[in-house]
């Protein structure tokens, strides 16, 4: 019988036109044997919200290189709350200020990666959390 | 209801997340999910399944694209599982289908879920079916089954749909390729995309032809229609919209009934076969019956052999129990 695997929504909100380092993620992370939805540029807070909703994703990974996180982060993580989904592991990553990463930090965010990060550090960092997490939950039927 | 509702009560009265969730448990193989779909079992059966199948890059995630737009100007609500393939070495995947579907899902009457295969071969995988189960439930009018790009032989969809609809684009074979058995014979509708490609026209021909010689589309009594389209300009939509709802009318005033039924009893027997699977390799001790045998010696065909009869005998003394008692 199949097991339940980590999945992972990949978003890229806003204007900022370059995904390689999302694409680079995403890879890294299907490498390690999650399965992870990559929605392409140009994403809207609500865009992004509603499709980790519909594909019920564990963890959301958004990229941004244009500087407008804190307008945009904050947003997404009340997107996804008004959707029910805010308990997913939120993470970030690209061109973030130390003192915007303490912020987002202590406002939702589980972590933000900033440049230098290995990828593999990455996905075991997100591997670990998503095993305490997998035993927590208990929905009902 | 209840202060806490269940995924249960939450689906049945529209919340998005909870059927999401019961997607997530059909694909983990979770007993929770039989429980949700055997407790609105009444509500299967009211929407309308239409399997999106072909070649990879034939076009089919901007074709289901198209589709999902033309049922939404008709203000009818649209489904989509889109299967992509699992890595046979990780068990990841990078589902991209959404990325054709850039929009769509914002719109309160359209719900995407991408599914990985995880090791089904035959296009589509094991929980899709469960996943249109749920998602007929909820209640979505058109249901829409995307497979992983497939080659000659991957007809799994067929299980999954009312509807089968082809997609081939032109440049890769000749009319030769259009008689041989396999994807082509399953075909409800067959579509050419990239209509504007070089080709594409002899494709068509080729297609025509086959059909004339009843090599595809062999179904029932159905003559399998061939359409042009460019999906991607969003041209001949309209064409392929309206020689699928010919083939839904064809359904409904004959063989639907007789068609799903074969299909349900078909997912019966998959369910029953996986359940045996766990049942007797598993718990009642077959996998370590087969490696003693093995490891005796034993050829592998006498081994199995000796695990079926030993099944069999097993049943009939059981049912001859049973008779005596009464």
């Amino acid at each position: 019988m199949s097991e339940r695997r980590i999945r992972v929504l990949i978003g890229k909100p806003g204007l900022d036109g370059h995904d390689r380092g999302a694409k680079t993620v995403a890879s890294v992370l299907r490498d390690h044997g999650m399965e992870v939805i990559y929605t392409g540029l140009h994403q809207t807070p609500a865009m992004i919200a509603e499709a980790a909703a519909q594909e019920d994703v564990d963890v959301v990974g958004l990229s941004i290189l244009s500087g407008a996180h804190m307008q945009l982060f904050p947003k997404i993580r009340d997107e996804l709350t008004s959707r029910g989904k805010g308990d997913v592991l939120l993470v970030g990553g690209g061109i973030i200020p130390h003192d915007d990463i303490d912020a987002l930090e202590a406002d939702g965010f589980a972590k933000l990666f900033g440049p230098g990060t290995k990828t593999t550090d990455i996905a075991n960092w997100i591997e670990e959390e998503m095993k305490t997490r997998f035993e927590k939950e208990g929905d009902e039927v | 209801m209840s202060e806490h509702p269940g995924v249960l009560e939450r689906l049945l009265s529209g919340d998005v997340t909870a059927l999401a969730r019961a997607i997530t448990w059909a694909e983990a193989g979770d007993a929770r999910f039989q429980r949700v779909l055997s407790g609105a079992n009444e509500r299967v059966g009211k929407g309308w399944r239409v399997g999106v199948t072909g070649p990879p890059g034939a076009g089919k995630s901007t074709l289901v694209n198209e589709m999902i737009g033309a049922h939404r100007a008709a203000d009818r609500t649209v489904g989509v599982i889109a299967v992509d393939p699992s890595s046979p070495f990780t068990g990841g995947a990078l589902l991209g289908d959404r990325i054709r579907m850039d929009g769509r899902s914002s719109d309160g009457g359209v719900f995407i879920r991408s599914m990985a295969s995880r090791g089904s071969r035959g296009g589509i995988a094991r929980a899709t079916v469960d996943a249109v189960d749920a998602m007929d439930v909820f209640g979505f009018q058109e249901l829409l089954v995307e497979t992983v790009g497939v080659g000659q032989a991957e007809y799994d969809v067929v299980g999954a749909a009312d509807t089968v609809l082809v997609v081939l684009c032109p440049g890769a074979g000749d009319g030769v390729q259009a008689l041989k058995a396999g994807i082509l014979e399953v075909a409800d509708v067959l579509c050419v995309n990239k209509a504007d490609l070089p080709g594409a026209e002899r494709l068509v021909s080729d297609l025509e032809e086959a059909v004339e010689l009843r090599a595809v589309g062999l179904r029932d009594g159905w003559i399998t229609p061939v359409i042009s389209c460019s999906a991607g300009k969003a041209e001949g939509i309209a064409e392929v919209m309206s020689a699928l709802a010919s083939h839904r009318e064809w359904l409904e005033e004959g063989r639907l009934r007789e068609h799903r039924s074969v299909r349900r009893l078909a997912q019966v027997r998959r369910a029953v076969a996986e359940a045996l699977d766990v049942e007797l390799w598993e718990a009642a001790g077959w996998r370590d019956r087969a490696s003693h045998l093995l490891e005796n010696g034993k050829a592998h065909y006498d081994v199995v052999a000796d695990l079926i009869n030993g099944l069999r005998d097993a049943v009939r003394e059981k049912t001859e129990g049973s008779t005596k008692e009464r």
